[in-house]
């Protein structure tokens, strides 16, 4: 299929199409209001339903029992929006219900702006909601990976029934860029059936969707379950990229989504100055690439690892805990809607080649 | 004359052989038997997807022998919303408690019945909130007396009690809305059949209908079954005036225009 001009936040509506989620709830919010917007027009040409609720609260609770079909379901929205479904999202992890949600971040926290931001780390990774869970999360950095890595969202919200989220800042939104859909797409009748789904109980006994375990017995052996899933993930499921990382590299960024791109900017700028400088860059953000990280940290020739985010140093905490003290870290970190530009980067791997020991975390 | 053996009592099919977890006294059960009965006698039970609250009849799937869905606490309209918008050719219903609707779901009653979300709502009123023991509720009546209005509820601080069907009769799309009772056998038989339209509706595939039952909590009221629904008539009945508030099935009973 040849490629075309889309915008972010409808290449990721058409994505999930692609995959076979019709299924579509929502509530405006910038920046991703684009995604209700394409759908509105595209979900009736294809026969699936498009509904507009009356809350993310809502919206997210719809999600539960859409899901509970056995169908591939999913929303977007933006931060304040996501922090209002946390409710609902607890509550499939629980109940084992595979959905994908699709946050394309702004700057926080409370109402915040409306410009990109990374701030959200937390809130994605470690559990948003109440109870012990976790949700697979994937970060595209362009418009291509964020079509390839939706529709993969849903085999993987299937294949663990689990939800899913994939953050993207509000430039992966916002911005347009070539992209590809595959030739072959995924109808839902082609999918395996959902074996669990809610669908009457004729000839069997009733099946019940539940998050709510009163013995405590079952409810710790409901987390261990949840548990299990989570290990399963972090074996199987972690996904990263390495950027021109080689053995004349002093210093290994670490990046994600749109500032994984302006370091690779920044890097191949520098490359040009002969000053060599490799990029660690998580496509998964749980299951974290640790291991891999590690790896590259403690190879001889890297002195420093420097993190840097669209935030005050969210990820960072999870670089240092795959790093383990093994190696200095370092942050720069611009937040509230400023995206850093490439030039920035440059002058702290400069200024951190220079002084190693003075270059410190930066506040915005 | 030989003897026939003739059933004319038993088991609605819709419901399990479980021993129900409601206190002596308490109506859940013959609300629980009517709704089963609805879905035995239009013979849905095998299509049928019921969505439990959170309240004394979080554990209502335990009782029905149909699919089940357990929703957050007032959002069983939200989830009754999406299933039923993926699965028009299932039959959806809601059993809330009135602090699960009237109060922490009460966006999400008001949006789905003026979306004309094609499901059933079963609301059970008593009063207060029975699963946390005994606190006020949008429905408290004004003066009684909770572990949470220990002087008895003041309408000067708090409002007076929400009546949702008035409520949801403001708007223009919901297509059946009545207020019944189950504090005797009459009125039980009037509900019954309120219950069992509300779902033939939803088979006939018109939109949303809720179906408010006044029920009694004799535990938290402190009462005797008995007293309670006593209380019940002398108490919640003149508040709370049975009876539809709107119907576009039957012209008859067509108090609205569209």
């Amino acid at each position: 299929m040849a490629k075309i001009l889309m915008k972010g936040n409808e290449a990721i509506a058409e994505a999930a199409l692609k995959a076979g989620a019709l299924n579509y709830f929502c509530y405006p919010i910038t920046p991703q209001t684009e995604v209700a917007e394409y759908l509105a027009r595209r979900m009736p040409e294809v026969g699936g339903v498009f509904l507009q609720g009356e809350s993310e609260l809502a919206v997210a609770n719809m999600l539960f029992g859409a899901s509970a079909t056995g169908k591939r379901v999913f929303t977007t929205s933006s931060s304040p929006g996501i922090s209002l479904m946390q409710e609902a999202i607890s509550y499939m992890a629980g109940a084992q219900l595979p959905v994908v949600i699709v946050n394309i971040m702004r700057g926080g926290p409370g109402l915040g702006g409306i410009l990109p931001a990374q701030s959200d780390y937390f809130q994605a990774t470690k559990a948003g909601g109440h109870g012990d869970y976790r949700l697979l999360v994937l970060a595209p950095s362009t418009i291509q990976e964020a079509v390839d890595l939706m529709m993969l969202s849903f085999h993987l919200a299937d294949k663990y029934r689990n939800p899913v989220m994939m953050i993207g800042d509000g430039m992966i939104g916002q911005m347009m860029e070539p992209v590809e859909f595959p030739d072959k797409y995924v109808e839902p009748e082609e999918l395996p059936e959902k074996t669990w789904a809610a669908t009457g109980a004729k000839g069997r006994k009733p099946y019940v969707i539940k998050s709510l375990f009163l013995d405590p017995v079952l409810l710790e052996k409901n987390s261990w379950v949840l548990h299990e899933k989570y290990e399963q993930m972090k074996k199987n499921e972690v996904r990263y990229e390495r950027y021109k990382i080689s053995e004349k590299n002093e210093i290994l960024l670490v990046a994600y989504g749109t500032m994984a791109r302006i370091c690779q900017t920044a890097i191949d700028d520098l490359e040009a100055e002969g000053i060599s400088v490799g990029l660690f860059r998580p496509i998964t953000l749980f299951p974290f690439p640790e291991k891999q990280i590690q790896e590259e940290a403690v190879k001889k020739n890297v002195k420093n690892l420097l993190v840097i985010e669209m935030s005050t140093a969210q990820m960072c905490e999870d670089v240092e805990r795959a790093v383990l003290g093994k190696k200095p870290i370092k942050f720069f970190g611009r937040t509230g809607g400023i995206v850093p530009a490439p030039e920035e980067v440059i002058q702290q791997i400069k200024q951190l080649l220079a002084k190693p020991k003075s270059a410190s975390r930066k506040k915005a | 004359m030989a003897e026939q053996n003739t059933t004319i009592f038993a088991r609605p099919e819709a419901m399990t052989e479980t021993i129900t977890h409601y206190c002596p006294g308490c109506t859940h059960g013959i609300i629980h038997r009517l709704v089963a009965e609805a879905i035995d006698t239009l013979g849905v039970r095998e299509r049928t997807v019921g969505v439990a609250p959170v309240g004394c009849s979080v554990l209502a799937y335990n009782y029905f022998f149909t699919d089940f869905l357990e929703a957050p606490h007032g959002r069983a309209p939200a989830l009754a919303t999406g299933f039923k918008r993926l699965r028009p050719d299932m039959i959806v219903f809601t059993y809330q408690g009135d602090g699960d609707l009237a109060s922490i779901g009460m966006a999400e009653i008001i949006h789905a019945a003026n979306r004309g979300e094609k499901f059933t709502a079963i609301f059970v009123n008593n009063a207060i909130y029975g699963m946390t023991g005994g606190q006020m509720a949008p429905t408290t009546m004004p003066g009684q007396i909770t572990t949470t209005c220990p002087s008895g509820r003041n309408v000067a601080q708090v409002g007076y009690p929400i009546k949702m069907v008035e409520l949801l009769s403001g708007l223009v799309t919901p297509m059946y809305l009545e207020r019944v009772s189950v504090h005797d056998p009459q009125h039980i038989v009037m509900a019954k059949r309120a219950i069992r339209k509300a779902f033939q509706y939803q088979i006939d595939n018109q939109c949303f209908s809720l179906i408010e039952v006044l029920s009694t909590c004799p535990t938290n009221w402190g009462k005797t079954p008995t007293e309670a629904t006593d209380w019940l008539t002398e108490h919640l009945l003149p508040y709370y005036p049975l009876g539809c508030t709107k119907d576009f099935g039957t012209k008859e009973d067509n108090s609205g225009s569209v």
